[in-house]
C-alpha cells in the first residue's frame, strides 16, 4: 500500500452519506454527511464541541481503518481526488493542534525530510525539497536548527513545512493555532494565507482569526451531517445566533460580558525580588532563568493579570505567588489578612494550610485531579483542610450544581470533556473557600459558553472580596476582567498597566 | 543527549566518530573487563582511556557533573568491598578501577553522540529494525515535555493540600498517583505523535535515507583499537602474574 507520487495540483473531496462511529460507542459521531469540496477550495469546518470535526479530518487523511490510528464503524463513501482516502494518503497532509506532538526529529531539516524518507526518496531528491518547503513555510532558520529551540509558532511553521514537502493536494488543518500564543498564531495564519495550489479544509474554534483565510464555511452537527454550507457571511447571518449559543466563537457574536471594574484593596501576597533559575541537570539546555527579578503584589478584591508571550515567565511567577514553588532568590510573603493565617513566606506553609487559603487552577486541568470520582474531587480539599464530612458533602453538592457538573458526579475526572474538566478544576480550587484564587490560562481552548461562565464566576468571586490572579494571553479575558495588568517579558515585569 | 546544549564539543574526535563504532568499542571493553577482576588489567585500559579522554571533547562542566559522582561511586564501591569483601585492598581496588574503565568510554559515547546520528547508525550499520529505531527517536522528543509535566504534577499535589511530610505510606500513595497521571499524559502524547507520523506516511513502505551513516577508517581503527587494547591488557597482566578472572578465586 505504498503511497504513490501522483501528479501535483489540488485535489477535491467527495462524501456521500458518510458516517463514523468510534469503536465501543453507541452514538454516531457524524452521520449522513454529503459534501463536495472542489479542488483549490478553502473550507472552514464548524460545529459545536463533539461534532466530530477532527474525526472527519482524520478520515479525509486516510487515518481510519483496522490498522490505522482511528478505529470504528464507517458507512457511506468518502473519496479524495476520486479515490478512497486510504489510497489517496500520498495526496493529503494533516496538521494537528499541538506542534509538540508532531515534530519527530531533533533538527529542523531532518524533520521536514522525515515524510520524504517515508516516501522512499533518496537524499538527492530529499534535500532540495526540504529547502523549498522550509522557505515556503516562512521558516526563518536553516536545516540544522534544533527543533527544541523553536517557539510554538515557529514549530508549527516547521510542521507545515514538513507537510508541504510532500506536495499535498489536500491540506487538512485541525486547529493549527489553538495551542499558540497570539504572535505564534499570527505566524501560522500568514503562512496559510500565502499558500496556493492546494485544497484546504480547516477546523478552528477562534473563527474570527481564520475567517479571512477561507471562501466557504460548512457547519456540521453531532450525530448528523452538514446543516449549513455557503460563503462565510451568508452562513453566519443564517446560523450565527444558533452557533454562538452553542459555544462557537462566531465573529461579531463573541460574548462581551458587562463587568464593572473593581477598586483594588490592600495587598494579600507580595513577591519581593523573586527569581527562579532554569531547571538544570545533565543534558538540558542552558536556558535563561524563567523569572529573573520580580517585585509584584496581588491586591485583595481585584483581578491581577500576568500577561506576555509564551516563555515570558507568567506561569512560573504564578506558581511562586501561589506558594507552590520555592523562589531561588527573594521571597513571596503573605500580607494583610493572609499574614494572619501564617506570616512565613508562602513556600514554607504546610500544604494543608496553603490549600485552605489559596486555590490554584492549572493550565492542564488533569494535572490537579487526585481522585477517581468528580464528587470525591470536590470533597477532597475540604476534608484535607479539616472540614467535617457533612459540610464537605454540602460544599460538593453546591459546587456541582453551580458549575453544571451534577450529572457527572460519579464520572472519572479524566473522562470529562475539555469544558467540563476546566469547570471541575475551578470547582476543586473553590471547594476549600480560599481567600485567593490563582489561575493559569483558565480560558485556553475553551468554547464561548464555558468562557462566559468562567468570566461571570470570576467576576462574582472578585466582587465578594477574593483576590484573583490569572496568567493569560487571552485579550478578551483581559478586557473583560483585569483590574491590574502586569505585562511580563523575558522573566521580568515590564511597566505595570492599570485598566 | 536530549537538550540543545550538547555535553561534548561537536568538533571533537569522538563526536565525529560513527555512533555504531563507538557503541561496539564500548561494548568490547565492557565485555572484556567484566571478567577480569584484577586491578592491573583494568588499570592498563583505564590509563589508555584517560590519555585519550581529550578526544572525547567533554565540556569541563559535563566532565565535572558526570565524573565526580562516578569517582565517588567507584571509590566507595572499592572501600566497602575492601572492608566487607574477601579480596582485601587488592580486590577492592580491582572493583573500583574496573568500574571506571568500563564507565569512562560509556560516558564519552553517550555524551558525544547525537541521537539522530545514533538512530541512523543503528539502522544503516547495525541493521536494527527501522520502525523500532525511528519510533524510539521520536519518543525521545517527548521527554522534556513529560519532565515538565512531572514538575507540574508535584506542584499540583501541593496545591491540593497533599504532602507526604514524614509519612512514607503517604509518600508512596502520592508518588503512585503522579505516576498514573504521567502515564495518561504520556499515552495521549504518544498517540498524537504516532498519528502525526502516520499522516506523513511512516510505515507505508521501504524508507529512503536523507542522511548516510558510514564507517570511516577512524571508526574501524576505533573498534580494532578497543579489541587490541583489551587483549593487550589481559596479556600484560598475565605476564605480570597479576591476572585473575571471575570465578577463579
Amino acid at each position: 500500500m505504498a503511497a504513490t507520487e501522483a501528479a501535483d495540483g489540488p485535489v477535491g473531496a467527495e462524501l456521500r452519506g458518510w458516517g463514523w462511529r468510534h469503536a465501543g460507542r453507541e452514538m454516531w459521531a457524524l452521520r449522513g454527511v454529503d459534501l463536495t469540496v472542489a479542488p483549490g477550495e478553502r473550507v472552514l469546518l464548524l460545529g459545536p464541541s463533539g461534532a466530530g470535526k477532527s474525526t472527519l479530518l482524520h478520515a479525509l487523511a486516510g487515518l481510519t481503518g483496522d490498522d490505522a490510528s482511528l478505529t470504528g464503524d464507517e458507512e457511506g463513501t468518502l473519496l479524495v481526488g476520486g479515490r478512497p482516502a486510504r489510497d489517496a494518503r500520498g495526496r493529503t497532509g494533516l496538521v494537528a493542534q499541538d506542534p509538540e506532538t508532531q515534530i519527530v526529529m531533533a533538527r529542523a531539516g531532518d524533520d521536514v525530510a522525515f515524510g520524504l524518507e517515508n516516501r522512499g526518496l533518496g537524499a538527492a531528491e530529499i534535500w532540495p525539497r526540504v529547502d523549498t518547503a522550509l522557505s515556503g513555510a516562512g521558516f526563518p532558520y536553516g536545516r540544522g536548527r534544533a527543533t527544541a529551540a523553536l517557539s510554538g509558532g515557529e514549530k508549527q511553521r516547521l510542521v507545515i513545512a514538513g507537510t508541504l514537502a510532500l506536495r499535498p493536494g489536500l491540506l487538512l488543518l485541525d486547529e493549527p493555532t489553538a495551542n499558540l500564543d497570539p504572535a505564534g498564531a499570527a505566524l501560522v495564519r500568514d503562512v496559510l494565507a500565502g499558500l496556493g495550489g492546494v485544497t484546504m479544509i480547516l477546523v478552528e474554534h477562534r473563527v474570527a482569526d481564520v475567517v479571512d483565510l477561507v471562501d466557504r464555511v460548512v457547519v456540521v452537527e453531532p450525530g448528523a451531517g452538514v446543516v449549513a454550507d455557503g460563503a462565510p457571511g451568508e452562513v453566519f447571518a443564517r446560523r450565527g445566533a444558533d452557533l454562538a449559543a452553542r459555544g462557537v466563537w462566531v465573529p461579531g457574536r463573541e460574548p462581551s460580558p458587562a463587568v464593572t471594574a473593581a477598586v483594588p484593596g490592600p495587598p494579600v501576597i507580595s513577591a519581593r525580588g523573586c527569581g527562579v533559575r532554569a531547571p538544570g541537570g545533565p543534558g538540558t539546555a542552558e536556558a535563561p532563568d524563567p523569572v529573573r527579578h520580580v517585585d509584584a503584589d496581588l491586591a485583595d478584591a481585584a483581578v491581577t493579570a500576568l500577561t506576555g508571550p509564551n516563555g515570558a515567565g507568567k506561569s512560573t511567577l504564578l506558581m511562586l505567588l501561589a506558594g507552590l514553588a520555592r523562589p531561588d532568590r527573594g521571597e513571596v510573603v503573605p500580607a494583610g489578612r493572609l499574614a494572619e493565617a501564617d506570616p512565613r513566606p508562602l513556600h514554607r506553609w504546610p500544604a494543608r494550610l496553603l490549600a485552605r487559603h489559596l486555590g490554584t487552577v492549572f493550565q492542564h486541568a488533569e494535572s490537579q485531579f487526585v481522585t477517581a470520582r468528580v464528587r470525591d474531587e470536590l470533597r477532597f480539599g475540604p476534608l484535607r483542610t479539616g472540614t467535617g464530612h457533612r459540610a464537605a458533602d454540602a460544599r460538593a453538592d453546591d459546587l456541582l450544581a453551580r458549575l453544571r457538573l451534577d450529572h457527572l458526579a460519579d464520572a472519572h475526572p479524566f473522562t470529562l470533556s475539555g469544558g467540563e474538566k476546566r469547570r471541575l478544576s475551578v470547582a476543586t480550587a473553590l471547594a476549600t473557600a480560599p481567600d485567593v484564587l490563582l489561575l493559569d490560562e483558565p480560558t485556553f481552548g475553551q468554547d464561548a459558553r464555558t468562557w462566559s461562565e468562567l468570566v461571570a464566576l470570576l467576576a462574582g468571586l472578585r466582587d465578594s472580596g477574593h483576590a484573583i490572579a490569572v496568567a493569560t494571553h487571552d485579550e478578551r479575558l483581559l478586557a473583560a476582567l483585569a483590574d491590574r495588568v502586569l505585562p511580563m517579558a523575558a522573566g521580568a515585569l515590564a511597566t505595570e498597566a492599570v485598566r | 543527549m536530549i537538550g540543545t546544549a550538547p555535553l561534548a564539543r561537536t568538533d571533537a574526535w569522538a563526536a565525529r566518530a560513527n555512533p555504531a563504532a563507538k557503541l561496539i568499542a564500548t561494548l568490547v571493553i565492557a565485555a572484556a573487563l567484566l571478567v577480569a577482576i584484577d586491578p592491573v588489567t583494568s588499570g592498563i585500559v583505564l590509563a589508555v582511556e584517560l590519555v585519550l579522554l581529550p578526544a572525547g571533547g567533554l565540556r569541563p562542566r559535563a566532565l565535572l557533573r558526570l565524573g565526580v559522582p562516578l569517582l565517588v561511586g567507584a571509590v566507595s564501591l572499592g572501600v566497602v568491598n575492601t572492608i566487607i569483601g574477601t579480596g582485601g585492598v587488592w580486590g577492592g581496588l580491582g572493583l573500583s578501577v574496573r568500574l571506571l574503565a568500563i564507565a569512562v568510554p560509556g560516558i564519552v559515547t553517550a555524551a558525544s553522540t547525537d541521537p539522530t546520528d545514533l538512530c541512523d547508525a543503528l539502522v544503516q550499520r547495525l541493521h536494527l529494525p527501522e520502525r523500532f529505531a525511528v519510533g524510539a527517536l521520536a519518543a525521545l522528543r517527548l521527554l522534556p515535555m513529560l519532565a515538565a509535566e512531572w514538575r507540574t504534577l508535584s506542584l499540583a499535589r501541593r496545591a491540593r493540600g497533599l504532602e507526604a511530610g514524614r509519612n512514607p505510606l503517604a509518600a508512596v500513595r502520592i508518588f503512585a498517583g503522579k505516576v498514573f497521571a504521567l502515564l495518561v499524559r504520556a499515552i495521549r502524547a504518544g498517540t498524537l505523535l504516532a498519528t502525526a507520523m502516520d499522516a506523513r506516511g511512516f510505515g507505508t513502505g521501504p524508507r529512503g535515507r536523507a542522511r548516510t551513516s558510514v564507517f570511516r577508517p577512524g571508526d574501524y581503527a576505533l573498534m580494532a583499537g578497543a579489541l587490541i587494547l583489551v587483549t593487550a591488557a589481559h596479556l600484560v597482566s598475565a605476564g605480570f602474574g597479576t591476572w585473575r578472572v571471575l570465578f577463579t578465586g
